[in-house]
């Protein structure tokens, strides 16, 4: 069963910041269990509010809950007006164990340190995708109990607290909203946010913000996956060389046989340091793009649910003149526009509060990636160059 | 950086000779078109006419350069360095004019690979006062090298003498009587199935660098307009430089692909070549036992047939017999010593191509590195 280090985990948790400063509900993720394809994680809480039956417990959970957690957060009512945190994204170990198929597949043609190498490589590899999977699902956890209102919800309290399976709650709630309005949401999102005619000069600005944001940064995802992808495959390529190399060495006997060796050994060290500039890499830049992705959307849902009530409202407010008109139905017309109005208000309030929050907390978590990840490229670089530099030294000195 | 030139190395090194291969120019057009190279030699060797003189060369002209030296010296034992393969898909997207960057890298892959070629065969003392080497580097006009050619008349009458000697490569059983030779070529074959390996995970790496530094110029870019669109000026800067960083990372990276390339990668190919001139050289050895073996064969039969004379006692057929006996003797130990002849200068050759592979690996070791 796989653990993982503390410190690895503060590290991985900088993506988002501002969590857990509330001491009066921490959650974590201690624990994870990966059984073929779902992974069980174990969900920690330690809380003095009064609203649940002890202080400190745990839960197992499924990816599948922390969906319904989200969606069913999504769907109330009351959290229209607020940016509900991205799911996370389902565990993907699809690439990994491409991999360690392919390299089962070619056992044959390799040494046998070559493959154990290999194999190390890919275990390690399998290891982050595992890390990378419980860090989203503890983010989300997290920045749903530092938020103000979300962490008062019932449901997540449910979630956090409900000690059997949450399997038939998540049945029942598949049932009852049938994953429509999600659909509505991914549909007629970008035609309604651009279609309505905007009042508020903040909200106008926010809506060519975020649309023009949101592609490119999506673009910049795949982008930057690509390229730790590419990098990834060049670290591999150098475990090839280096058993080869040693292999060459290894029937070799006159002087060159100790240049073949130290030749091998610079590129297996090498490759260590090119692996682990990929994976930082990996893990600041991509990642932190990628999480953004994710949030940027929640922003933009949430641009779409206050259009939705503005249009609302001023449907209502036509249905009203109507009515008037007519003078039919006028009280109810016109209660209908006070409720479509106080609703239109509220979003538009909070809207604001969460928009300008959000757009804090994404430049202070670029900043602190963006800084890490320099600090750690030059700190690998300035290795690179002193161990090629030690080589040349012995090679010379041989 | 220095490093001592073995002393089994004839002392070449007394005079100078440099060689250069620069300023390849396409000449012509459509699929007549050709490259050319121009041959730049300095030198301190007396029997030069001069000092320094270039002339301009096309590839065929190396490739006749080879035919002839193979032809001379190979059936002595000599290990001729073969010259860069003929590749009809690189030559037809130069000829064509496609001016794209992997018909520039296959123009200076080969401009590289035979200024090695021409270095190789200077360093060969016999190889050098061939006079067929020095009018390649000082003649003005070389006769153009038909049976070159693939699709010629002595293209096709190559390829098939290539295959009857493959086929006799399989049949012929050698009584091997001396074991170093064995243990050698069994070395030699071993080593270039490793340097084949070896070459291909070389050119993997290649391949995926060239693919990192793609994505990284194409994710510099991206990066970029994420920049313009970023509303926080700070951070906004922050993302422009990082795209500049990136990119200035994706120059970097190509660099080195193609320093990775063309030093590693290529030297790599051209010891495979080499090796596969040395399995060469073990071939004609070979070859020269087998036809010393079949003129004793012969030999012998025509004793038989002199004795079956004598039975039969037919003087003038005797004495005709007797002739071809004594002219067959005379092949028979010519061959011999033809063989013990080329026993040795395999041996050296060898020996020599030993200390010629430690002295040029350190080389290209030193310089991929930095």
């Amino acid at each position: 069963m796989p653990t993982i280090s503390q410190e690895y985990k503060t590290a991985l948790r900088s993506v988002s910041v501002d969590l857990n400063n509330d001491v009066s509900l921490l959650i974590d993720i201690p624990d994870a269990l990966c059984e073929r394809d779902k992974v069980k994680f174990t969900v920690h809480t330690k809380t003095t509010l009064s609203v649940f039956q002890k202080p400190e417990f745990s839960v197992p959970r499924q990816h599948e809950d922390f969906i319904w957690l989200h969606d069913t957060l999504v769907e109330t009512e009351e959290y229209a007006g607020l940016i509900i945190p991205p799911a996370p994204p389902k565990p993907d170990f699809e690439s990994p164990r491409e991999k360690m198929h392919k390299l089962g597949e070619g056992e044959a043609t390799m040494t046998k340190e070559e493959y154990t190498k290999m194999k190390q490589e890919l275990e390690a590899e399998y290891l982050a995708v595992f890390k990378k999977t419980v860090q989203v699902h503890e983010v989300f956890l997290q920045r749903l109990s530092s938020h103000p209102v979300l962490s008062k919800d019932r449901n997540f309290q449910i979630f956090l607290e409900y000690d059997q399976d949450l399997s038939v709650r998540r049945k029942n709630a598949k049932e009852m909203f049938g994953g429509f309005f999600k659909n509505m949401v991914k549909s007629a999102d970008e035609v309604l946010i651009s279609g309505v005619k905007e009042v508020d000069d903040f909200f106008e600005q926010e809506k060519t913000f975020l649309l023009d944001y949101s592609t490119k940064i999506k673009d910049s995802t795949t982008k930057a996956e690509r390229m730790t992808r590419a990098h990834k495959n060049v670290a591999d390529d150098y475990i090839h060389v280096a058993a080869i190399l040693n292999s060459i060495s290894a029937e070799e006997n006159t002087a060159l046989k100790k240049h073949l060796d130290k030749f091998s050994d610079m590129f297996e060290k090498l490759r260590k340091v090119e692996g682990r500039v990929a994976s930082d890499q990996e893990l600041k830049l991509t990642e932190l793009l990628r999480y953004y992705t994710r949030d940027i959307q929640a922003a933009k849902d949430l641009l779409y649910r206050r259009a939705r009530a503005l249009a609302d409202y001023e449907n209502s407010n036509k249905a009203l003149d109507k009515a008037r008109l007519k003078s039919k139905d006028v009280a109810q017309a016109e209660d209908n526009q006070r409720q479509c109005m106080q609703k239109f208000e509220k979003l538009s309030e909070s809207g604001k509060k969460e928009l300008t929050s959000f757009k804090g907390r994404r430049v202070v978590a670029f900043r602190k990636n963006l800084v890490e990840m320099a600090e750690l490229e030059i700190k690998h670089a300035k290795n690179s160059v002193s161990l090629l530099q030690g080589c040349i030294e012995t090679l010379k000195n041989c | 950086m220095s490093f001592e030139k073995p002393e089994e190395e004839e002392s070449n090194d007394k005079f100078e000779l440099n060689i250069a291969v620069t300023h390849p120019e396409k000449v012509g057009d459509g699929m007549n078109a050709y490259m050319v190279y121009k041959v730049s030699t300095q030198t301190t060797l007396p029997m030069f006419k001069s000092r320094a003189f270039s002339v301009r060369r096309r590839f065929s002209d190396f490739l006749g350069l080879f035919e002839k030296l193979s032809e001379k010296h190979a059936q002595n034992g000599y290990i001729v360095p073969l010259p860069p393969e003929k590749s009809v898909v690189g030559m037809t997207k130069v000829k064509v004019g496609k001016e794209d960057t992997s018909s520039t890298e296959f123009v200076e892959k080969r401009r590289a690979a035979l200024e090695r070629y021409l270095h190789r065969v200077v360093s060969h003392q016999n190889l050098l006062q061939d006079p067929d080497v020095r009018e390649f580097l000082e003649k003005d006009e070389l006769p153009r090298a038909v049976s070159t050619q693939t699709l010629s008349g002595a293209g096709f009458l190559k390829m098939i003498n290539k295959a009857s000697d493959a086929v006799n490569k399989m049949t012929i059983k050698m009584n091997e009587s001396d074991n170093w030779f064995e243990e050698k070529l069994q070395e030699v074959e071993n080593e270039e199935q490793q340097l084949r390996k070896l070459h291909a995970v070389v050119d993997a790496l290649v391949n995926h660098r060239k693919d990192l530094c793609g994505n990284t110029a194409v994710f510099a870019k991206s990066m970029a307009m994420l920049g313009n669109s970023e509303d926080n000026t700070a951070l906004s800067r922050a993302l422009s430089q990082l795209a500049e960083v990136e990119d200035k990372m994706e120059q970097l990276h190509q660099e080195q692909a193609s320093n990775d390339f063309f030093i590693f990668a290529e030297l790599l190919a051209d010891y495979v070549r080499l090796l596969g001139g040395v399995r060469n050289c073990f071939d004609q050895r070979i070859k020269t036992w087998q036809r010393w073996q079949d003129a004793q064969s012969t030999l012998q039969k025509k004793r038989e047939v002199e004795a079956k004379l004598l039975w039969a006692n037919k003087p003038d057929k005797l004495q005709q017999a007797k002739d071809e006996i004594t002219e067959w003797e005379a092949k028979v130990t010519q061959y011999e010593r033809d063989f013990e002849r080329i026993c040795a200068t395999v041996r050296k050759e060898v020996l020599r191509f030993e200390l010629i592979k430690y002295w040029e690996a350190f080389l290209p070791e030193a310089k991929a590195i930095s």
